[in-house]
């Protein structure tokens, strides 16, 4: 049987229909942390925005509060009859956002908060709680993180399905695969069995990128880590530069869910969650000529 | 060959399931309180975490004068308005008492001025507060361990309280008096101090005249004002609400506040 997870190159069994090809794509220790990291990144996107909304600006450098000017803000002001008037501010811009940042719709009425009660969980204003299961996921993500990479490496799933081979390095290679992927190419046979090479770079990205740079600038926000480690704050540029790189980083991750769903949804749903439920995926038959 | 309809079936109503679940359930798990102490148990994760990180009474970073807030917001209470309070601000705190007693052998009650006759202090740190701002200020006052030692503290002693003379509204709306805990690793590292000066002025009345708490290696709500009263105990859960602190009682922040 082929494997993703455990060699590409692995014989095939003798199959009468092509047309229902499936190959075993991914181990059971993948699919078991990909579900954990989906739980994990639902929370604590969600619960970090509850954490965010306590004081929705966001500043450079190593001290930032009311007084200090955020380079971006979703800040609440009165109108003339009373009612909540949303602004955003980025930089010296600012924008009227009524109904979404700085003023939005709760329970019925309009109501000022920097982000909207369905961004936030709880949908209430409840740092205490957003807390606490901000830090309870963020040590899971971190573990079930740990263990993956553990795992992988040893079974040289990362070195073998995700590291990029020299020859997808080449500008004419990565530019056919931009492409391919503009066109919204769909893979088919041979080429559905391993991953392409922009799928690479955004998996390795977000596994070596995105999620330690997440985790970094998230421990720089603790006060004690700091005493522990005081590079941390040369590295980040203070306290506040972290918060506000964390905040960017958890936007970059949402969007690369989102492009994962839309990938998910342009090749097949069914296929690709039921692969990362079972292992097996169903490989589309190369064209007929 | 393709999944069994069987098997198709039973995932399909496992999503589903899951799907409903997290649409109407998320409430009820979120207010459950079992829920929430297992959530919590990551905060022992987090104290294992960083005092085996912080050993040897690490410092926090303390900063240039150029580093500094132009302005020091103030947060929490800001203006005491109990009679006992009032009644020591109109006398410039002249007949301001600290005292120190529980588990010491040599209660004391301290005068500012006998606060400072003792050993001084001076740093430049960051303040940090839970909801996510930090201003950097320069903080002098009394390590807080001068005066432990000096009270005589006993060996068994686990926890600093210090008792405000604000109060705040509890979970039903009555007036309880803020208060506030730390461990003795707190209590005793360097950093740790009663100030009294903030940025070569006394203290003003908005951050907590005569007398606060800097404990630099945590989080704003733990540095309590308006100090009145340490108590050295041996257990939290007979204090208040019984959580180490206002904040953890009335909103469940977490008695450790180094994250």
């Amino acid at each position: 049987m082929t494997t993703v997870d455990e060699g590409l190159d692995a014989q095939l069994p003798p199959s009468k229909a092509p047309a229902r090809e499936r190959i075993y794509r991914h181990t059971l220790p993948t699919r078991i942390g990909h579900w954990v990291n989906v739980a994990c990144i639902f929370v604590l996107l969600f619960s970090g925005l509850q954490i965010l909304n306590a004081h929705p600006r966001l500043y450079w450098g190593q001290y930032g509060a009311n007084h200090d000017a955020p380079w971006i803000a979703f800040e609440t002001y009165r109108g003339s009859d009373g009612t909540p008037v949303g602004v955003t501010r980025i930089g010296n811009l600012a924008f009227n956002t009524t109904g979404f940042l700085g003023a939005s719709d709760f329970d019925g009425h309009r109501v000022g908060r920097g982000l909207p009660g369905w961004l936030t969980f709880p949908n209430t204003r409840d740092l205490a709680t957003g807390r606490n299961y901000h830090f309870f996921f963020a040590w899971l993500l971190v573990i079930n993180g740990l263990i993956f990479l553990v795992i992988s490496f040893a079974r040289r799933h990362i070195q073998r399905d995700l590291w990029l081979r020299r020859e997808e390095l080449s500008l004419k290679h990565l530019a056919s695969d931009i492409w391919a992927h503009i066109k919204l190419h769909i893979p088919r046979g041979e080429e559905a069995k391993r991953y392409n090479t922009l799928q690479k770079i955004a998996y390795l990205s977000v596994i070596f990128g995105l999620i330690p740079l997440m985790v970094a600038t998230g421990l720089t926000m603790s006060p004690g880590v700091d005493a522990a480690f005081p590079a941390l704050l040369d590295i980040f540029g203070g306290r506040q530069s972290a918060r506000s790189i964390h905040f960017i980083v958890a936007m970059s991750v949402a969007a690369f869910a989102g492009v994962h769903l839309f990938e998910i949804f342009l090749v097949g749903a069914w296929n690709e969650i039921r692969s990362m439920l079972t292992g097996w995926y169903e490989v589309k038959p190369e064209k007929r000529p | 060959m393709s999944l069994r309809p069987s098997r198709r079936a039973a995932l399909s109503a496992g999503a589903a399931g899951l799907a409903s679940l997290l649409a109407s359930g998320c409430d009820q798990i979120v207010s459950a309180p079992d829920a929430r102490r297992f959530l919590r148990s990551a905060q022992a994760l987090t104290i294992a975490a960083q005092r085996t990180l912080l050993s040897g009474q690490r410092l926090a970073r303390e900063f240039k004068p150029s580093d500094m807030s132009p302005i020091f917001r103030t947060n929490g209470s800001t203006d005491p308005q109990t009679p006992e309070y009032l009644a020591l601000k109109g006398a410039n705190f002249s007949f301001y008492r600290l005292i120190v007693d529980g588990m010491v052998d040599a209660p004391l009650a301290l005068s500012m001025q006998d606060l400072r006759l003792l050993p001084q202090r001076t740093q430049i740190t960051r303040h940090d507060c839970v909801e996510g701002w930090s201003a950097i200020g320069k903080w002098s006052g009394v390590p807080l361990h001068e005066i432990l030692t000096r009270a005589k503290i006993r060996y068994n002693a686990q926890y600093a309280v210090f008792h405000c003379y604000d109060v705040m509204p509890n979970r039903e709306g009555a007036l309880t008096p803020y208060y506030e805990s730390i461990d003795m690793v707190d209590a005793f590292h360097p950093q740790t101090i009663l100030a009294h000066t903030l940025n070569d002025a006394p203290l003003a009345v908005g951050h907590g005249a005569p007398l606060r708490l800097r404990v630099e290696r945590q989080l704003g709500y733990k540095q309590a004002k308006y100090i009145k009263h340490i108590t050295i105990v041996d257990r939290l859960d007979t204090i208040f609400g019984g959580n180490g602190g206002y904040w953890e009682d009335v909103a469940g922040y977490e008695w450790y506040g180094g994250i």
